[in-house]
């Protein structure tokens, strides 16, 4: 009985750490511009797919990571010259339909340019199973959880005490007393681009173990990862990991206990119930008006 | 001077007249595909697409079909059935192909359907569902294996071995759960009673949730999975994870050397039915199939430097079928050539060995599927 409700748990840990590293993209760049950047799910898919055609390509597995990681950094930045700086302007409405736009496109390119396969990467540590109390954990979704909460960690010290986390701050809240206080706000935009794009690869390099890799991943983890983020409250990293956590056991649970044939609904319940009672978000401020 | 004029002009008119000919004669046959090149149907379609247009330049450059050169008219209908429906319309009314190949997916094909069968077009679906050809439809013919031949074979292994509680984990996908339907409708027959039916979306990450359910069904003694892609091989790997020792069985939705690259050691000893064409060179030297296969593996890889897929193979057995009953014909005739096809018998292909009738517009039997267990990283054929 506690095996099996420990199993359940694991499951849901495992599929919810994978959101919350999806659903920390997204508040990055709410953060800095009000933007639901729905390429998000594309950087994640890119961080996998790029190392595995890299690691195929014969490079060794480290190098391959770590350049995987700081290509998806650069398409983040080419994203944001070519599509988001042109249409600064605009509404964020337009610049979120223009994000929607931009991770067609990629997926497009990768699918032509990488194929339609599936690839797995070796686990970082080992296939073999951690067993507790009856139930098991692949060593991966540890470390999964434990990237996902260091990331909290720098991504909080990075916006509460360095300046140019401050500067994103201030620009996000008002743009233009940013620029009246001598912050470059295009600089910023970009920048924000590259960073969430970074931190996407990372994600999804840890996942690829676990989740495997496809062009058409970044759909699913986009999606979900959205959800988690409005759970959570966007705008924060700790609300966006609890909200992916949140999500991820809910799902398995569900799975479990009542029918797995329910287990997509849950999903929608629970941003239902989030936006009819909280619509803050679980971890959210009160709600504030971007105009 | 006027002499030496008319004699130029005759041979003048004759040499026009002897062009014309030749090029009535090399007028050429005209074959409809419409396949999912692109789209979620893409890993289906897109190396169907590729074999048609490799076996038509090969066939091409042995001369033809009957003199005449093949054409290959294709279009994309991005993995969306409506799409398929006026793709199919463009090529009765505006190309006049002789035949149409295609509809990837049981929905395009289905969405065709009423058009040819009112312009009465020789149709050969590559769609796996069993109501592509249930009921008969006097053009519609298919060649892949059907999702009930699957089950089917499966069970027959099971049978064998004594197994008669299985528990089934299905694909929320259109593949999973026509697959999951025609499982349960055969279980019975072969005296396999379905102890838990649980099911898992294509794009789901952890499947440990469901496995601990069916897992802890008392008296349980296999696991069958019907899906397509990844899902199954994260499957099996939550299956070893969670140190499950039953029998696993997967569908013929795996049957890749993808699959056992993607699920690593858990892979070992997982049953599942597969064409030929997976093992093709396993296969006995008497075995019929197996020049076939060889074959056809071979000039795929050369052409596109890829590993041949099984879906490729459908396309081939369907071209193949066409150029076969055309030249059985003597003719482009359509009805004669839908005639033909139905009188198919013993025809060897990549699936399995063709045998039409007026019942029967699939004409495959169980021996198309072979079962296997994967063994060393690889497949190995099971009595």
């Amino acid at each position: 009985m506690l095996a099996q409700f420990l199993q359940f748990l694991f499951s849901g840990i495992t599929v919810g750490a994978a959101y919350a590293l999806a659903a920390l993209g997204f508040t990055i760049i709410y953060n800095t511009s009000g933007v639901i950047n729905f390429a998000q799910g594309e950087f994640i898919m890119l961080g996998g797919m790029l190392s595995t055609a890299l690691l195929a390509a014969g490079l060794p597995l480290p190098l391959a990571i770590a350049l995987a990681i700081v290509l998806t950094g650069v398409v983040g930045l080419v994203v944001e010259k070519l599509v988001i700086e042109p249409a600064r302007n605009a509404e964020v409405v337009t610049l979120i339909i223009i994000t929607i736009g931009a991770s067609l496109t990629i997926r497009g390119l990768v699918q032509v340019w990488l194929g339609k396969g599936n690839h797995a990467l070796p686990a970082f540590s080992g296939e073999a199973p951690l067993h507790v109390l009856g139930a098991s954990l692949l060593p991966q979704s540890l470390w999964v959880l434990g990237v996902a909460l260091v990331m909290v960690g720098i991504l909080g010290w990075f916006f509460g005490r360095t300046r140019l986390g401050k500067a994103m701050l201030a620009t996000s809240y008002n743009k233009l007393a940013a620029q009246l206080v001598g912050i470059n706000t295009r600089v910023i935009l970009l920048f924000s681009f590259g960073l969430s794009a970074l931190l996407g690869a990372v994600g999804g390099v840890i996942l690829a173990p676990i989740t495997y890799t496809s062009y058409d991943i970044g759909i699913m983890l986009g999606l979900k990862g959205f959800v988690a983020a409005v759970l959570g409250g966007l705008g924060g990293g700790l609300g966006a990991v609890a909200g992916g956590l949140i999500l991820g056991i809910s799902e398995a649970m569900a799975a479990g206990y009542i029918s797995s044939a329910y287990k997509d609904a849950v999903p929608f319940i629970l941003i239902l119930l989030i936006l009819f009672f909280r619509p803050g978000g679980l971890f959210g401020a009160k709600v504030t008006e971007r105009v | 001077m006027t002499h030496s004029f008319t004699r130029k002009t005759v041979l003048a008119s004759a040499l026009l007249l002897i062009g014309m000919a030749t090029a009535a004669a090399a007028e050429p046959i005209k074959i409809g595909s419409v396949l999912s090149v692109t789209g979620p149907a893409a890993f289906l379609g897109d190396p169907e697409l590729k074999t048609l247009q490799v076996y038509v330049d090969k066939i091409n450059a042995e001369g033809g079909v009957l003199g005449r050169k093949l054409e290959l008219v294709h279009y994309d209908d991005g993995s969306e059935s409506n799409k398929a429906n006026s793709f199919a319309k463009r090529l009765i009314e505006s190309d006049g192909v002789d035949v149409i190949l295609g509809g990837t997916t049981t929905g395009a094909t289905m969405a065709m359907v009423p058009l040819v069968e009112k312009a009465g077009v020789p149709f050969i679906s590559l769609a796996g569902a069993v109501v592509v050809v249930e009921p008969v439809k006097k053009w519609v013919f298919k060649t892949p294996h059907t999702d009930r031949m699957a089950a089917e074979k499966v069970f027959e292994d099971m049978k064998k071995r004594g197994i008669s509680k299985v528990g089934l984990l299905a694909e929320t996908s259109g593949f999973g759960q026509s697959g999951r339907k025609e499982t349960q409708g055969v279980a019975a027959k072969y005296g396999i009673t379905l102890v838990a039916d649980e099911t898992y979306g294509p794009k789901d990450t952890d499947m440990t949730a469901q496995l601990t359910k069916i897992k802890n069904v008392p008296g349980l003694q296999a696991i069958f999975v019907f899906g397509l892609g990844q899902g199954p091989a994260m499957v099996t790997k939550n299956y070893g994870q969670l140190g499950i020792n039953l029998p696993l069985y997967q569908s013929h939705g795996v049957a890749s050397n993808e699959f056992i690259k993607l699920a690593g050691a858990a892979a070992e000893g997982v049953r599942l039915p597969t064409p030929a064409m997976l093992v093709a060179d396993k296969l006995l030297a008497t075995d019929p199939q197996k020049p076939v296969v060889v074959g056809y593996n071979k000039t795929y890889a050369d052409k596109y430097k890829a590993e041949p897929s099984t879906f490729g193979g459908y396309a081939f057995d369907a071209l193949a079928l066409y150029v076969d009953a055309v030249k059985r014909t003597g003719s482009t005739d359509k009805e004669k050539v839908r005639n033909a096809i139905e009188q198919t018998k013993g025809f060897i292909g990549t699936t399995g060995a063709f045998n039409m009738s007026p019942t029967d517009h699939m004409g495959l039997d169980l021996s198309a599927f072979r079962m296997v267990e994967v063994k060393g990283g690889g497949w190995q054929l099971l009595k």
